[in-house]
């Protein structure tokens, strides 16, 4: 079984190791030959696959972090509490994967602080790097309280703890912002995105999309890790993450459509072209055909299908993104651009490397709810918390257990086994 | 505030800007016919029989794109007119390029400390109350230099009173807000130019979104705040946080 298990896992380690090995090569041409050597960018198509996937995209699919937080932490949803601290960790590690990215599409990657200090308020692109910078602290401070807990650091914890509720604020308003600011971002270019992509809306699709696929990140990821780790799925749990994600792939769907209808742009469907077939691809995968399964029960009470569906989501959604940031423009200016391998190499290093550091990550520290039971045997700090949760007026709303506080609030016959 | 006006019927071809573009800001000699890292102006040919040439450069927008999308300020509008460029606040992004209606910026791709790199209008020339390089290189007056307002009627009474030659059309006048380029021709030059620029000042889009921020993030928070309030004490009151053995609860308040 385990032998099995081991064989299967081959042929992924040795594609993995060949995305870091190629990955190397490229960062080496990207560090001594510059931009030009190593991706197919120009002055047409300033913006390629490294800003487009790495940037768009994994802002996008880091969003399951902040959407389970509020639904936990905020709405109180203790259902979901389980698949809480995955979400906030898979979303770290996304934002990680994001300035990885950043770092290597800048010019002057050593100059990444210069809006923090050089302010223009009037750039959506000023939005978008605080939000990065601060969202990622808020997440570093998130994560470190696995940290402390796993080294029994009570006391470090403990400080954590007294500001969680902030900062799971500061998280989904900080999310809202850089979530929607990334479709602000091409506000600005109404002459040179294809009508199919720039709308007035943008910014709304940008959230509402990305929230419907941080629901579907969070289905895979949970799969994956039940997988990898050998646990149960939390069908129960799953099924209602599900659900909202249909609920949201709805609105997201009248959004859009309303929006192409309302602005008279749907009849650039017919004939078809190109644009238009990018833009089917778009909907179809990423919004409608996983709407409909994500609603229908049968879909939702299977592990395998639930799965799939959610991958389909996410795969719509990279193709959504990738129109908006690049297909969009290439429609307008009559020009292609297909990245060169090295931007490949670098992109797939980098989702290489984020799904070893959630792996990693996952396997040390107390992320699953099983793992969290475990490290809490000890009684003082059991009783150190209560103490706590007495001491504070509003200490329980403070204390999201899946984070930080020892409520075992979901207990283990909850899990069904697949 | 400062502009350049260029009429195509007035350009004979000879290129003189172009080189007068060259040496004044120090580029390498090449005859690429295509904006970029080291031409920041070409002339290009409409018609060859017609002889009609069409120059090419950054607008300096009266509102620029590039200057609004820059998030360090590196690209700023100055009151002489030129949007001038600062390299050493520049990251590298290249949302400017990607902002730029009239896709003007150009970005050394071959560096290992790229600059983007346009025309800037002769800032330091035209900070010392001189033309451009390229307007006082041009023999016919194709290219002129002046106050925007002046030129803009003077480019009006060159069409009316030659209202045959000239499309009636001042491309710079409105287009993204205005620019300080200014360009005027017969229809077969003027058609040249990207139609697809719309009216207004771009940036008002984005800067429409960015404005709210204050107010969207004080509804939201509070909203927030207030939900997480109510659903709290919903839950004190429904006394489901203290017993360790109690149900999961489905949400204090659905
Ligand atoms: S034409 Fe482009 S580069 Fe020149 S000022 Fe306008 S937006 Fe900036
Ligand atoms: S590339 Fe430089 S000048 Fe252009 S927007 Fe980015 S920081 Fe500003
Ligand atoms: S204004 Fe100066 S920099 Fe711009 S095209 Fe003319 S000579 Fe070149």
């Amino acid at each position: 079984m385990i032998a099995a298990k081991r064989l299967l896992d081959q042929p992924w380690r040795m594609i993995g190791w060949l995305c870091v090995v190629a990955g190397l090569y490229a960062t080496y041409v990207r560090f001594t030959r510059g931009l030009g050597a190593s991706t197919n960018l120009s002055d047409d198509f300033p913006w390629g696959l490294w800003v487009g996937f790495d940037v768009v995209c994994g802002v996008g699919l880091a969003a399951g972090g902040f959407t389970i937080s509020a639904i936990v932490y905020i709405f109180r949803l203790e259902k979901y509490r389980p698949i809480a601290r995955p979400a906030v960790l898979a979303a770290f590690v996304g934002y990680l994967m994001v300035v990885g990215g950043l770092l290597f599409d800048l010019g002057h990657p050593w100059r990444l602080w210069h809006p923090l200090v050089m302010w223009n308020h009037h750039s959506v692109m000023f939005e978008v790097s605080w939000c990065v910078t601060l969202y990622t602290i808020v997440l570093t401070l998130e994560v470190s309280s696995l940290v402390f807990e796993r080294l029994r650091w009570l006391r470090a914890n403990r400080r954590i703890h007294m500001i969680i509720l902030p900062l799971t604020l500061a998280a989904v308003l900080l999310s809202m912002l850089h979530q929607s600011s990334l479709g602000s971002l091409f506000l600005l270019v109404p002459g040179r995105l294809h009508a199919l992509w720039y709308s007035p809306l943008l910014p709304l699709h940008f959230f509402v999309s990305a929230m419907a696929v941080g629901c579907a990140m969070t289905i895979v990821e949970s799969n994956l890790s039940a997988r990898a780790f050998g646990r149960c799925v939390e069908a129960d749990v799953l099924d209602g993450v599900a659900r909202i994600a249909a609920a949201l792939l709805g609105v997201y769907l009248v959004l859009r459509v309303g929006d192409l209808v309302v602005r008279g742009v749907i009849t650039q469907l017919w004939p078809l072209n190109p644009a238009g077939l990018f833009f089917l691809a778009e909907i179809l995968l990423g919004a409608a055909i996983p709407m409909v399964l994500f609603s229908m029960g049968r879909i939702r009470r299977n592990t395998k299908w639930l799965y799939h569906t959610g991958q389909l989501a996410v795969i719509g959604f990279v193709v959504g993104r990738l129109n908006v940031s690049v297909t969009g423009f290439e429609m307008t200016a009559g020009k292609t651009y297909i990245p060169a391998w090295t931007e490949f190499a670098v992109t797939a290093m980098l989702v290489t490397i984020g799904i070893k550091v959630f792996y990693l990550a996952a396997k040390h520290l107390p992320v699953f709810e099983e793992d969290h039971d475990a490290s809490l045997r000890s009684r003082r700090w059991r009783a150190e918390m209560d103490q706590q949760a007495g001491s504070l007026p509003n200490a329980s709303s403070v204390a999201p257990a899946g984070l930080l506080a020892p409520e075992e609030q979901v207990s283990n016959e909850r899990f069904q086994p697949i | 505030m400062n502009a350049i006006l260029f009429d195509a019927n007035e350009c004979v071809g000879c290129k003189a800007c172009v080189y007068a573009c060259t040496s004044e800001n120090e580029l390498p000699d090449s005859d690429e016919d295509r904006l970029s890292d080291r031409r920041f102006t070409v002339l290009e040919e409409i018609d060859e029989d017609e002889e009609w040439y069409l120059r090419r450069m950054c607008m300096h927008c009266v509102d620029p794109s590039c200057a609004s999308a820059c998030p360090v300020g590196a690209l700023k509008k100055t009151d002489l007119g030129p949007v001038v460029y600062d390299f050493d606040k520049c990251i590298g992004c290249r949302y400017c390029m990607v902002a730029c209606p009239f896709n003007i910026p150009r970005y050394e791709w071959d560096s290992m400390t790229p600059r983007v790199r346009k025309c800037q209008m002769c800032r330091e020339r035209v900070a010392e109350g001189k033309s451009t390089a390229c307007a006082e290189a041009c023999p016919t007056g194709a290219t002129k230099f002046g106050e925007r307002s002046a030129l803009i009627a003077e480019a009006w009474q060159r069409i009316d009173s030659a209202p045959d030659a000239y499309a009636r059309h001042v491309y710079g006048e409105k287009e993204a807000g205005g620019t300080c380029v200014l360009i005027i021709g017969p229809q077969g030059v003027m058609d040249a130019l990207n139609p697809n620029i719309p009216d207004g000042p771009l940036p008002h889009r984005t800067w429409f979104v960015l404005s709210q921020i204050p107010a969207a993030v004080a509804v939201v928070g509070a909203g927030l705040v207030g939900v997480n309030w109510i659903i709290q004490r919903r839950m004190k009151l429904g006394d489901v946080t203290t017993t360790e053995t109690r149900e999961p609860t489905e949400g204090g308040a659905s």
